[in-house]
């Protein structure tokens, strides 16, 4: 009997035929390759942080495979000769022999950490975009705070990683932490000593936890989160912006399969290239220069990563008020860095949190809703928001006053009073201009919709007056208006987006199509003569 | 009648003249021998002892230096501090890393282009020192020292103002601790065992003159040092490595979404 030839056609769909009768997979599958992802760039922001959680977990898995988290003592007999014959931790020598003996260590250590820092920045962007269009109301909510939580997650994920280099300058930030426990009225001393096993630094404990901390439990929450995140995202769908066809019971875009695997996969690779050349290129952390941790030993700049750095700002800028209280015969001590440290990050991951359930009580608005809103159309949450970033990069700018004003040559106490003075005036007045801004856009759109969009053209009338000819986007009633309702997307307000005149030349450094040549005027042509001043 | 008046006196004859004079000159050489062979001969000795590089170094100052800090460096009320002791390296780091002559009265003087090249900066010394001694730069080689302890000296006591880096930092009201990149061996020492401004002094038994010449090391070495892991920005820390990922990397990858939402 002749044997049936081998298919290569044939192979893919007989492997996927094969697993599909043992796992029943297909349908399940089917629905996931169905989901539709909007094409609007904004809803790619998520994307980039969950990118470099991927490359944080393959760069983290390799230098876990070089680092020892322990506080023994050794001597170094590296590479890295400034340090040679120096006395150190173990975690510290293995930190530099990852940069300086294991192959493609360094860049690879570098890499990691960009990635930490674009992981936290894309985070942040990405909540931003969520939040200014309103895409945290009803059903969402949930889903807004687990993303919430994954940027605390990610800063403590953030904090226990620069920590456990043990070079001086994680060895501050531990400090830091261990006075932020202290600061805790009554019980900030067992805090403590329960955390660094003694006082501190308290030996190899605190190293267990961290590490522990940072390969294994964070980054396994964080995993969770996210398939989370992206679960109630499949289940509930993607919100989109209004527009042609798009309504609250559709969404338009591309498919999971190709389009938008093509897409991301595409993208990935962008993010992995941005981080390899962040890598290779500038320098991060560079821990040789620090040295190894010991008490006696501080640096000017001695900054968190830029996500905690709004932490430092506000302890820089918290004035020295100290409370005594006497209770029971014990005399209590509220430090004054308890208030910014312990109880401002109490509020804001409460605030944060509460934030969907806060605005459906203030603004009345139970609904269901998958469409957008244009921060413009929603004032009081834009000059909310803005309010919030204000404050936040207030306080970052502060944590980084030292840097700024020996770069900038200004007073550091200056730069402190400002701190403080902007720290309350200038929230509110963001609030003010971003509410004025998003009205003002809001009546142009209105003006627009009514009057039609201007041409450049301007008339004179026979009484001398100039005005400009606006061309109506509807047919136009007895007075010139149009009375056309807004959707709540863009409205067109250049003649070439109404296609009245041709689209505006297209590319960034040379133009890709060329504008008409003018017409030449012929010889023989005849010329008007028309005397200046009379007609 | 009157008759022209006679001289009657004898007349002295040309060689009693003579003989008089000399007797006075013989007396005046005896007195001015006996009281310049008794008398404090200080201010003959002070003129005496400046050598020639300190006379260079006192005109230089009588042009220069001497409208704040006095006639004799003795110093001028709210202008300039007395020089009286402060020695050759104080003068030497001041006036080589032209912050004296000094532009203004402000926080602190900063480094500038040096006014006076480094022969009249040592002459400048030299009439300083002449002036009440003080601390002086050794000659030689300032850089045998040891690498690796010259770290850890530097971080236990310098990097906490000049930061780990050596970039400088700032200070209290306008102040602040200097770069450490443009500073030569000699300033480097200098500074350590003078002080200058708001730096506190490291005299010999805080820091041996070997221990300082470690710690010049470990900085010159460090500067010599090519960033292993690419452009430093800076050197500064967190501060400048947030503010790359925010305008580099989410700059370049908003881009890129722009891009790839465009081309779907």
């Amino acid at each position: 009997m002749k044997r049936p030839k081998f298919d290569p056609k044939q192979a893919p769909g007989a492997v996927a035929d094969w697993a599909d009768q043992r796992l029943a997979g297909a349908s399940p599958l089917r629905k996931l390759f169905n989901k539709v992802f909007p094409d609007h760039w904004s809803f790619m922001l998520g994307e980039i942080a969950l990118y470099s959680f991927i490359i944080l977990l393959l760069t983290g898995t390799f230098l876990a495979f070089f680092f020892t988290p322990s506080s023994a003592e050794v001597v170094y007999h590296g590479s890295y000769v400034p340090l040679r014959g120096i006395s150190m931790s173990q975690a510290y020598a293995s930190a530099l022999n990852i940069s300086f003996d294991v192959r493609g260590g360094l860049v690879l250590r570098q890499i990691h950490h960009w990635s930490a820092l674009l992981f936290m920045a894309a985070i942040v962007v990405h909540m931003l975009r969520i939040f200014f269009t309103g895409a945290f109301r009803r059903p969402r909510e949930m889903n807004w705070m687990v993303g919430f939580l994954l940027f605390w997650l990610g800063f403590l994920e953030g904090f226990a990683g620069y920590s456990l280099p043990d070079d001086a300058l994680s060895g501050t930030g531990l400090r830091i932490a261990d006075a932020i426990m202290l600061s805790i009225p009554v019980i900030g001393t067992w805090v403590s000593f329960a955390i660094f096993g003694g006082e501190f630094p308290g030996g190899d404990r605190i190293f267990s936890l961290l590490y522990i901390g940072h390969v294994f439990l964070i980054p396994g929450i964080i995993l969770g989160l996210i398939a989370l995140h992206l679960a109630l995202l499949v289940k509930q769908k993607h919100t989109q912006w209004p527009g042609p066809g798009r309504t609250e019971h559709n969404v338009v875009g591309h498919r999971m399969f190709p389009g938008f695997a093509a897409k991301g996969g595409g993208f990935f690779m962008i993010v992995f290239g941005v981080l390899a050349l962040f890598g290779g290129l500038i320098q991060i952390n560079p821990i040789w220069l620090f040295g190894p941790y010991k008490a006696a030993v501080v640096s000017s700049a001695s900054q968190p990563d830029w996500y905690v750095m709004f932490l430092d700002g506000s302890t820089r800028l918290m004035p020295p008020w100290e409370i005594r209280i006497h209770l029971f015969n014990h005399g209590y001590t509220v430090p004054p860095i308890f208030w910014p440290t312990v109880v401002l990050p109490g509020v804001l991951v409460t605030l944060g949190l509460l934030y969907p359930f806060l605005e459906q009580r203030f603004m009345r608005d139970r609904a269901h809703h998958n469409l957008l809103q244009r921060p413009r159309d929603v004032p009081t949450r834009t000059g909310l928001g803005a309010m919030a970033v204000t404050f936040f990069v207030v306080l970052t700018l502060s944590g980084g006053n030292d840097v700024i004003a020996d770069k900038f040559d200004i007073s550091l106490n200056a730069m402190t009073w400002a701190g403080r003075i902007g720290l309350l005036v200038l929230p509110p007045l963001a609030y003010y201009l971003a509410y004025r801004i998003a009205l003002g856009l809001q009546q142009h759109d209105r003006e627009v919709l009514a009057h039609g969009v201007e041409t450049g053209i301007i008339k004179r009338l026979p009484n001398g007056a100039f005005v400009e000819v606006h061309q109506p986007l509807a047919a136009p009633d007895e007075h010139g208006h149009t009375e056309l309702p807004y959707r709540g997307w863009v409205v067109p307000k250049k003649m070439n987006r109404i296609g009245a005149i041709g689209p505006a030349i297209k590319g960034f450094f040379v133009p890709v199509e060329q504008p008409e040549e003018p017409r030449e005027v012929e010889a023989e042509e005849q010329r008007e003569e028309i005397t200046s001043g009379r007609r | 009648m009157t008759a022209a008046p006679v001289d009657r006196r004898p007349r002295r004859t040309l060689r009693q003249k003579l003989g008089t004079g000399a007797r006075l000159v013989a007396a005046l050489v005896l007195a001015g021998g006996v009281y310049t062979a008794f008398a404090p001969s200080s201010h003959a000795e002070d003129t005496k002892q400046l050598s020639v590089a300190a006379q260079k170094g006192q005109q230089l100052y009588n042009t220069s230096c001497i409208s704040c800090h006095g006639k004799n460096a003795e110093g001028v009320q709210d202008r300039g501090p007395s020089l009286v002791g402060v020695g050759s390296a104080a003068v030497e780091f001041q006036v080589t890393t032209g912050r004296m002559p000094m532009s203004r009265q402000e926080a602190q003087a900063s480094r500038k282009t040096p006014h006076f090249d480094d022969t009249q900066a040592k002459q400048l010394g030299a009439y300083i020192e002449s002036l009440g001694g003080g601390p002086q730069i050794p000659d030689g080689d300032l850089r045998k020292g040891d690498v690796a302890a010259g770290g850890e000296l530097y971080r236990v006591n310098c990097s906490s103002c000049h930061g780990f880096s050596a970039g400088g930092g700032a200070l209290s009201s306008g102040k602040y601790a200097p770069s450490l990149h443009p500073s030569t061996d000699r300033q480097i020492y200098a500074a350590m065992l003078t002080g200058p401004q708001n730096m506190p002094v490291f005299g010999d038994n805080e820091l041996t003159p070997q221990e300082k010449m470690d710690i010049i090391s470990y900085v010159q070495n460090m500067k010599s040092d090519q960033s292993p892991g690419g452009w430093d920005i800076g050197a500064i820390g967190p501060t400048t490595e947030g503010l790359a990922i925010f305008l580099i990397g989410i700059t370049a990858l908003l881009f890129a979404t722009l891009w790839i939402a465009g081309k779907s």
